[in-house]
């Protein structure tokens, strides 16, 4: 078994491939996430973070190039029961809280749905007593079993669709901006019990966000995402030391601090794609421009880069 | 300053099955003109509520005023008839929510949406109001106004639908723009262009703004004060600098504390213990004795009143009673009083304490 336990090689997505309206959702990009580690991947709205994590998962038919599961194609041809397991393996938390739970179950049966399909319990009490372990997990209480999604608010919603993730034993959690519609207090709650059963469950987690203090300090390393691609890659630390490419720079300034003082002089950097002034010739690759520490540029950005890292 | 609003002692209960929820438990707080006043509190605090009740936006069959009341112009919007109260709603009182997916209409053009309370409030006729509508647009960073008018919601972006949203409650030039989470959809790019607009537009136009949100970040970028709220009451109220340098609620010492700092090494996030108190059957005491570590017998049984700090700063906790004894608030906190002149923490730059 090797150490990655996800790896990505130049995946592409592509939604209307070959048409006029062809969208290059992903373009070519190529990561690994080691065993038990946190990889953040953040961007604005429309950067393929999300598509990215679908994908993974296998939501979405790969264009081309292949995600690794623990060395198995997640996007070959296999069995029924190969399927089922590499599901039971992977799990995702979704964005949306209000979309993401059927209105028409309780919340019972939406957290115990994962358990029957792969039949982890036996029996009602069981079964429910599962239920209500996980709810307990998330912050919320055995009374909320019985009660339909629209009787809660966006943030227990968002715990709801945790516990169910959780609940059939997962390795792997895609998170997709699982905080977002969460109070400060309570995502401080979920980022911790995300870290917590980290910790106990060997877990790893795909973490994708826009928010980046947060990603910041759940992540182990983190990948920028700009327009499908993968501008800048790096650990968590380095990323926010040492932003080299400008759009990452642009992102990392747009961040608001709970600190009065410092908002009163933040200044923003806008990000302009054309500011790179890439020659017709000039090819623009992924360079490691420290250990681990990877970022997209020519061959003569890369040098004025080495040239002004401290 | 001129007061544009003030809320005085507003207690409101929805009536469920369950039993009467006391929402807002005696809310005070006035609104300065041109001032940015935040609203922070996690979900359940009852700061949506607040700002509802303030629009009259709640359902008539299940929600009950109380007490108290909301003077806006010398008129209780309490008690005003509906038919009032739809003059000054979109007019003079309007509101941005945090959806802008499910805000607007999807079956309507974006330029109708907002002609919409052109059309219902002011006295215009059609072009005049295509012209303005167009203005407006031009206003909140739409480019290519005149053929985007005519769009619907779904050909627009995240971060321009919440443009529009803004575009229809600045339509009548409210006097108070209440902000339900405005950019809490949106990502940090998106985010950070939106409230650049907003405090341009507050610029020109002297609005006073409500801004509701939970993220202190933003409330440090926009607010000029910030009320607290927890269990349906305001437990904090102060200017922003005092409220981020110089809290002294527990409670708010628990949400500042609950932020990541950028400079954070590998240690645990302080997250508040336990959950918000049921509202069905409020606590007798403070709301949040149950969830603070620094609760005294008092707490249990009494709820305290404001206890003024400074003329701008007031906190209802028991901490600030002369005989309470003095309690060390968590490190973090201490750290952010170091900076605050009037603090009893506050570190002269030359190191000395004053």
């Amino acid at each position: 078994m090797s150490d990655n336990l996800i790896e990505v090689r130049n995946l592409k997505q592509y939604f209307n491939a070959g048409k006029s309206t062809e969208v290059r959702a992903i373009d070519d990009i190529s990561f690994t996430i080691k065993r038990g580690e946190t990889f953040g991947l953040v961007g604005e709205s429309g950067c393929g973070k999300s598509t990215t994590g679908r994908t993974i998962i296998r939501l979405y038919d790969a264009t081309a190039g292949q995600v690794l599961y623990n060395g198995v194609d997640v996007h070959a041809p296999k069995s029924k029961k190969e399927n089922h397991e590499l599901n039971r393996k992977m799990q995702m938390i979704f964005q949306d809280p209000y979309a993401s739970l059927n209105p028409r179950m309780k919340v019972l049966d939406i957290i115990a749905e994962g358990l029957d399909i792969h039949g982890l319990v036996k029996g009602k009490t069981e079964r429910k007593q599962r239920v209500i372990d996980l709810l307990e997990t998330v912050g919320l209480n055995r009374e909320h079993a019985e009660r339909y999604p629209h009787e809660f608010s966006g943030g227990q919603r968002q715990r709801i669709g945790i516990a169910r993730a959780l609940a059939v034993d997962p390795e792997f959690i895609i998170a997709d901006e699982p905080i977002s519609a969460l109070d400060v207090s309570i995502q401080a709650q979920v980022v911790n019990l995300l870290k917590e059963l980290q910790e106990e469950k060997g877990l790893t987690y795909l973490f994708i966000a826009h928010d980046l203090s947060m990603v910041k300090y759940i992540s182990d390393r983190i990948g920028v995402m700009y327009f499908g691609k993968l501008v800048e890659m790096a650990p968590a630390d380095e990323l926010y030391r040492n932003p080299m490419h400008a759009y990452t720079k642009s992102l990392l300034s747009a961040i608001p601090l709970p600190d009065p003082i410092y908002e009163r002089s933040r200044v923003r950097h806008p990000y302009n794609p054309k500011d790179h002034q890439y020659g017709p010739d000039e090819k623009v690759e992924f360079h490691e421009i420290a250990p681990e520490h990877f970022v997209l540029c020519s061959e003569k950005e890369l040098a004025e880069m080495q040239a002004t890292r401290v | 300053m001129t007061k544009v609003l003030e809320v005085k002692d507003l207690e409101l209960s929805f009536h469920t099955f369950a039993g009467e929820v006391k929402a807002i438990r005696g809310v005070n707080f006035d609104l300065h003109k041109g001032e940015t006043l935040a609203v922070v509190g996690e979900s359940g605090s009852g700061k949506s509520v607040t700002t509802k009740s303030i629009m009259r936006l709640l359902p008539k069959s299940s929600a009950e005023y109380k007490n108290g009341q909301i003077l806006f112009e010398g008129k209780d919007l309490t008690k005003i008839p509906e038919k009032d109260m739809q003059k000054i709603r979109g007019k003079d009182i309007s509101m941005i929510f945090q959806d802008p997916m499910t805000s607007l209409n999807p079956t309507m053009t974006i330029g109708r949406q907002i002609m919409e309370p052109i059309l219902k409030h002011q006295k215009l006729n059609k072009s005049q109001a295509r012209k303005q509508t167009i203005e407006l647009l031009n206003l909140v960073g739409i480019p290519n106004a005149e053929n985007r008018y005519k769009m619907y919601p779904h050909q627009f972006s995240g971060g321009q639908r919440q443009r529009i949203v803004i575009a229809i409650a600045l339509a009548c030039n409210p006097k108070v723009l209440i902000a339900d989470e405005p950019t809490t959809a949106l990502d940090v790019t998106i985010q950070a262009q939106i409230l650049e607009l907003m405090k341009d537009i507050q610029k020109k136009t002297d609005t006073s703004i409500i801004f509701i949100t939970h993220d202190l970040g933003v409330v440090a970028n926009v607010a000029d004060r910030v009320a607290v709220m927890y269990g349906g009451r305001i437990v904090e109220i102060g200017t922003v600098d005092e409220i981020f340098y110089n809290p002294q609620h527990p409670y708010t010492w628990g949400l500042l504390s609950s932020m990541p700092s950028m400079d954070l090494e590998d240690q645990k996030l302080y997250a508040i213990p336990g959950t918000p108190p049921d509202l069905l059957n409020p606590p007798k005491g403070d709301a949040f004795a149950l969830r603070s570590e620094y609760a005294m017998k008092i707490d249990m049984e009494r709820q305290p009143p404001f206890f003024k700090v400074s003329d701008t700063h007031y906190a209802a906790t028991w901490l600030l009673h002369p005989q309470a004894p003095q309690v060390e608030p968590p490190a973090l906190i201490i750290e952010r009083m170091k900076t605050f002149k009037g603090s009893r923490y506050y570190v002269d730059q030359t190191g000395g304490t004053v």
